[in-house]
């Protein structure tokens, strides 16, 4: 698709005449605000683009985009979602998850979507919380959490979905945050670019059952020495003046150094394009929890082959060596015999 | 026995039953005797019994594989009540099967393998076969196994190998029996072991030996002849019922112009359906094997919603799973074919055994008023018929259909007569390609639930189509708008239409079909889905017999037809056999407030024919 047929939009043509129903002060608010704004520079067009969602707060998504969308149901969108791209790869297909959605109900569907390499652009609104059922725990929680359901605190030990997804052979994972409208565009944008299932982790703040879980990192004051941001090519240094970065050591483990310390060429250099996940998945162990420095930005990013395309080409290769499917061959494939 | 060369004795019909260890081929064997036989011009119909273990301990009852077929002169409708001739080929085979042999009936049996350690196994005590156990029945013992090494031993496979070939010796010995020609039989020995010549010159000589044997070991006195039936003109196929419903949902996808998208999960004894249109690309055919049955049915509603033929496959286990998306479609209103290869359950139940309780949990399943059309299968070959009947009804009334079949029909067989494809069902989908209305402006609009005045059916609008973007979902929606709605008047409005738009298809079915050619009949057997043959059978019997009996077999369960009720309570007594505890028996006493009595049966097999006439003479004895 050249991006010269298709029209110019702004961010109301995007935006369907539905009144938004979140909470005020909500973090889906600005993910919205950033998908609505980014979407006419996308190069795409509305009625070749899908939004579907599963059930949750964060799934209330498609009806607020003037695309096509589907609400479907608990954790199952990204079934639903893999069946439309797999017999239209022509559309743009988006799956809108909740972290419960994804990951607790759906986490079977969310690990065979990535493992398969289907092309849909899957972000999971992670708020640590069951937002529309009133606030209980999930599995992105942190253990001691106290909730409606938890009021010992939780015992569950979390997910971290980087490392689940890359553990679920993801071609493309990354995170980002709702207060940072840039870093969501730059982010999804690659998401879209990706030609396979591209997994974009979303901190989302519930401001009504869990607010504030990520304003140790994602706060304005905070973000410069809390949020790592991975750039591929780039070394990987934050804080103010960048004075911090990561450093592997001998042993393989990534550690958290000031620079000053190990000097600049000890720094590692993000390479979100290295076959070997390994180094993907150690970075997504470095925080092990919203007090630690987090990374955000794609961890991972390789070619791998689409599933849609795939299918799409043995369906071809069948066609060509057998010629276009006729019925009344097929009747004829068994042994058959005629009767006066 | 006296000597000399044996008759050639006619017969009408002949049930014959291979029965040995899941290791011994019976499948392979009883499916090539069918072939032979259906080559030859008989009616016919079969019967695999096969155990739910791949394999199960060696000689035990529980790893006994069997395959029944039922070859005859005339039209038949079952793989037939009680074997005439058994072919057993170890002791537990014989166990497995004796018990349904009438007395005076041919058992032929490996007698290499009645040793001591194998009658054990079996749990013989002592031989059947010198026990005097086998007084009433003409038994031929038969050293299959060392008749079989004994010519395979120049061919140059191990003993162990040529051991595996007995199957064909009984196949030989049993065409033999039954004057079936050879030659079809060898070439396809051929075509079957290509990759393996070896193998195959091992069972090609085992074939031979078995033919040669029943000609020359002066053992038998008799050979037998079923010839032809009176087939229809045209050209047939024997056709199993899992295959005959990937082909129907092919001519389906074909005949609609729509692209056929199945998602499923394996199950028995569902997944040959997989299997077969997993083969079929050059269709356009796109087979998911989904990570669960609930992803199967996702993935083939989202292909649905795309605009393909949207299918899923499953058992009554992976139905359970598939619920709450039925529940989806249900409110999405979109097409789509659920496909139910019935089993006896509950849970894992009998996996490889019939049943066909899964009625009332097709046509009720779900939480909600979530009404659907239910079709079923009523023969092998009429899957394929009921397969498009079911893609007939989703497409044009954008609907999930649950389709069911059960294990006998999917994997028994018949003669199929091979219809001209210009012949079949078309329907089209009719996709929305603009606004269907105009709002409070004055401008052109879309509205994804507004209906069609006919058919109640809403617009199947999948993306792509400029200006008709739309969200839907599984919330309430508002009448004709489609956007959510909480007002609980315009539940009770949707609600509904759903209903009725569902009720609304039996104006598109056919009447009830009445086999009632007295038209004085006073009890009436109702039946559905695959036990068709049996009560085809029974009140054929009964009126053999001088008797009266009416017979319908309903292939939509919902909507019933609309006649039903009426055609119904013009009988004394209507009675309804079931492999259940009594489904349909209750949906028609609900529906139509008759005094309907079940006939109920369990045991994982069909209802035979003796069982249904039974039933019919006592319902009958009671009218008077
Ligand atoms: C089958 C099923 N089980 C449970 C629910 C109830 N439910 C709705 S949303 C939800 C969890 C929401 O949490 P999350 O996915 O994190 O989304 P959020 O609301 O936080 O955006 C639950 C348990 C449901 N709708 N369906
Ligand atoms: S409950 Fe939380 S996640 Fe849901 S809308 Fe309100 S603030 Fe947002
Ligand atoms: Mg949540």
């Amino acid at each position: 698709m050249t991006s010269v047929e298709v029209p110019l939009t702004t961010r109301k043509d995007w935006s369907s005449d539905q009144e938004v129903r979140w909470c005020p002060g909500c973090g889906d608010y600005n993910i919205l605000a950033a998908i609505q704004m980014m979407m006419p520079d996308l190069g795409v067009r509305r009625e070749k683009t899908v939004f579907v969602s599963g059930i949750g707060c964060a799934s209330r998504f498609p009806y607020y985009m003037n695309t096509y969308g589907v609400h479907s149901i608990h954790g199952r969108a990204p079934s639903i979602a893999t069946g439309l791209a797999a017999t239209r790869p022509d559309l743009d297909v988006w799956v809108i998850c909740g972290d419960g959605d994804a990951l607790s109900i759906g986490g079977n569907h969310f690990i065979h979507a990535l493992r398969r390499n289907i092309r849909l652009n899957i972000l999971v609104f992670n708020n640590q919380i069951y937002g529309l059922t009133k606030g209980q725990y999930s599995p992105t929680s942190e253990t001691g959490k106290v909730t409606k359901s938890t009021p010992f605190g939780s015992i569950d030990q979390p997910f971290n979905p980087i490392s689940l997804a890359i553990g679920a052979e993801a071609s493309f994972v990354a995170r980002t945050h709702d207060m940072d409208r840039a870093h969501m565009q730059a982010t999804f944008t690659q998401a879209h670019a990706h030609d396979g299932a591209a997994f974009v982790e979303v901190y989302q703040n519930c401001n009504v059952f869990n607010d504030g879980a990520f304003e140790s990192i994602t706060g304005k004051a905070n973000r410069s020495s809390m949020l790592i941001p991975l750039v591929h090519g780039e070394p990987i240094r934050f804080g103010e003046d960048g004075e911090r970065g990561v450093i592997q050591r001998t042993d393989g483990h990534l550690e958290i150094v000031e620079v000053s310390d190990v000097g600049e060429d000890a720094i590692l250099r993000h390479n979100a394009h290295a076959e070997d996940p390994g180094l993907a998945f150690a970075l997504s162990r470095l925080s092990r929890g919203v007090h630690d420095p987090t990374p955000i930005g794609v961890f991972r990013s390789v070619d791998r082959q689409e599933y849609g395309a795939q299918m799409t080409h043995q369906v071809d290769e069948a066609t060509a060596a057998r010629g276009k499917g006729d019925l009344a061959q097929l009747f004829r494939s068994a042994t058959s015999w005629t009767v006066d | 026995m006296e000597g000399g060369p044996p008759v050639t004795e006619k017969l009408d019909r002949v049930v014959v039953r291979f029965a040995g260890d899941s290791g011994d081929g019976m499948q392979l064997t009883g499916d090539r005797f069918t072939t032979a036989s259906a080559l030859l011009g008989n009616d016919l119909a079969t019967f695999p019994d096969y155990p739910a273990e791949i394999r199960a301990p060696a000689g035990t009852l529980g790893g006994v594989s069997a395959f029944q077929v039922h070859i005859s002169d005339h039209d038949i409708s079952t793989h037939g009540d009680s074997p005439n001739v058994l072919v057993a080929m170890n002791p537990a085979g014989l166990k497995a099967s004796i018990d349904m042999m009438e007395h005076g009936t041919v058992v032929i049996v490996n007698i290499d393998s009645f040793d001591e350690r194998s009658l054990a196994k079996a749990g013989y005590a002592q031989s059947p076969l010198t026990d005097g156990s086998l007084h009433d029945y003409d038994v031929y013992e038969v050293p299959m196994t060392s008749l079989t090494q004994e010519v395979c031993k120049e061919v140059g496979v191990k003993p162990r190998d040529a051991e595996r070939s007995k199957n064909f010796f009984a196949l030989g010995l049993v065409s033999w029996l039954f004057t079936r020609p050879i030659e079809g039989t060898l070439a396809w020995i051929d075509e079957k072991f290509k990759k393996n010549e070896l193998v195959a010159e091992a069972n090609r000589r085992a074939f031979r030996a078995g033919f040669d044997f029943g000609e020359t070991a002066e053992l038998f006195h008799v050979r037998y002849e079923v010839t032809p039936a009176p087939f229809k003109g045209g050209e047939y196929v024997n056709i199993t019922g899992n295959t005959a419903l990937a082909w129907g949902l092919i001519a389906a996808a074909e005949r609609s112009g729509l692209s056929l998208f199945l998602g499923s999960y394996p199950i028995t004894p569902a997944s040959d359906i997989l299997h077969e249109l997993s083969k079929r690309k050059e269709f356009g055919v796109r087979t998911f094997q989904a990570e669960d049955e609930i992803a199967g049915i996702g993935s083939a509603l989202g292909a649905a919603y795309g605009g393909a033929l949207g299918v899923t496959t499953t058992s009554g286990p992976g139905l359970d799973l598939k619920a709450e998306m039925i529940g989806l479609a249900i409110s999405l209103e979109l097409p789509l074919i659920i496909v139910d290869v019935q089993r006896a359950g509950p849970s894992t139940g009998l996996p490889t055994k019939t049943e066909q309780s899964d009625l009332l949990q097709a046509l009720y399943g779900r939480h909600g008023e979530s009404p659907l059309p239910v079709v079923a299968a009523s023969t092998p070959a009429q899957c394929f018929d009921a397969a498009i009947e079911a893609a007939r009804i989703a497409v044009t009334y954008r609907t999930p259909v649950i389709l069911l079949s059960d294990a006998y029909l999917a994997n028994g067989s018949e003669p199929w007569l091979i219809p001209d494809v210009d012949d079949l069902p078309s329907f089209s989908p009719d996709f929305a390609d603009g606004p269907n209305a105009v709002d409070p402006e004055g401008s052109p609009t879309f509205l994804p639930y507004l209906r069609d005045p006919i058919t109640m059916a809403r617009p199947w609008a999948p993306p792509g189509a400029i200006g008709l973007e739309h969200r839907i979902g599984g919330l309430e929606k508002a009448v004709d708008a489609g956007s959510v709605s909480y007002d609980g008047a315009n539940h009770e409005a949707m609600s509904m239409v759903r209903k009725e738009r569902i009720a609304h298809i039996a104006t598109d079915i056919p009447a009830t079909a009445l086999d009632d050619p007295s038209g004085s009949a006073k009890v009436c057997v109702v039946g559905w889905g695959s036990t068709y043959g049996a009560l085809n059978a029974g009140v054929e019997r009964v009126r053999a017999a001088g008797g009266e009996a009416a017979h319908v077999h309903l292939m939509h369960l919902n909507p019933l037809p609309a006649d039903l009720g009426e055609v119904l309570s013009a009988y004394d007594t209507v009675l309804v056999p079931e492999l259940n505890l009594g489904q349909l028996v209750t949906v028609l006493r609900a529906t139509y407030l008759i005094d309907a009595i079940p006939l109920s049966k369990v045991r994982g097999v069909p209802f035979k024919a003796a069982e249904i006439e039974a039933a019919i003479l006592s319902a009958i004895g009671e009218t008077r």
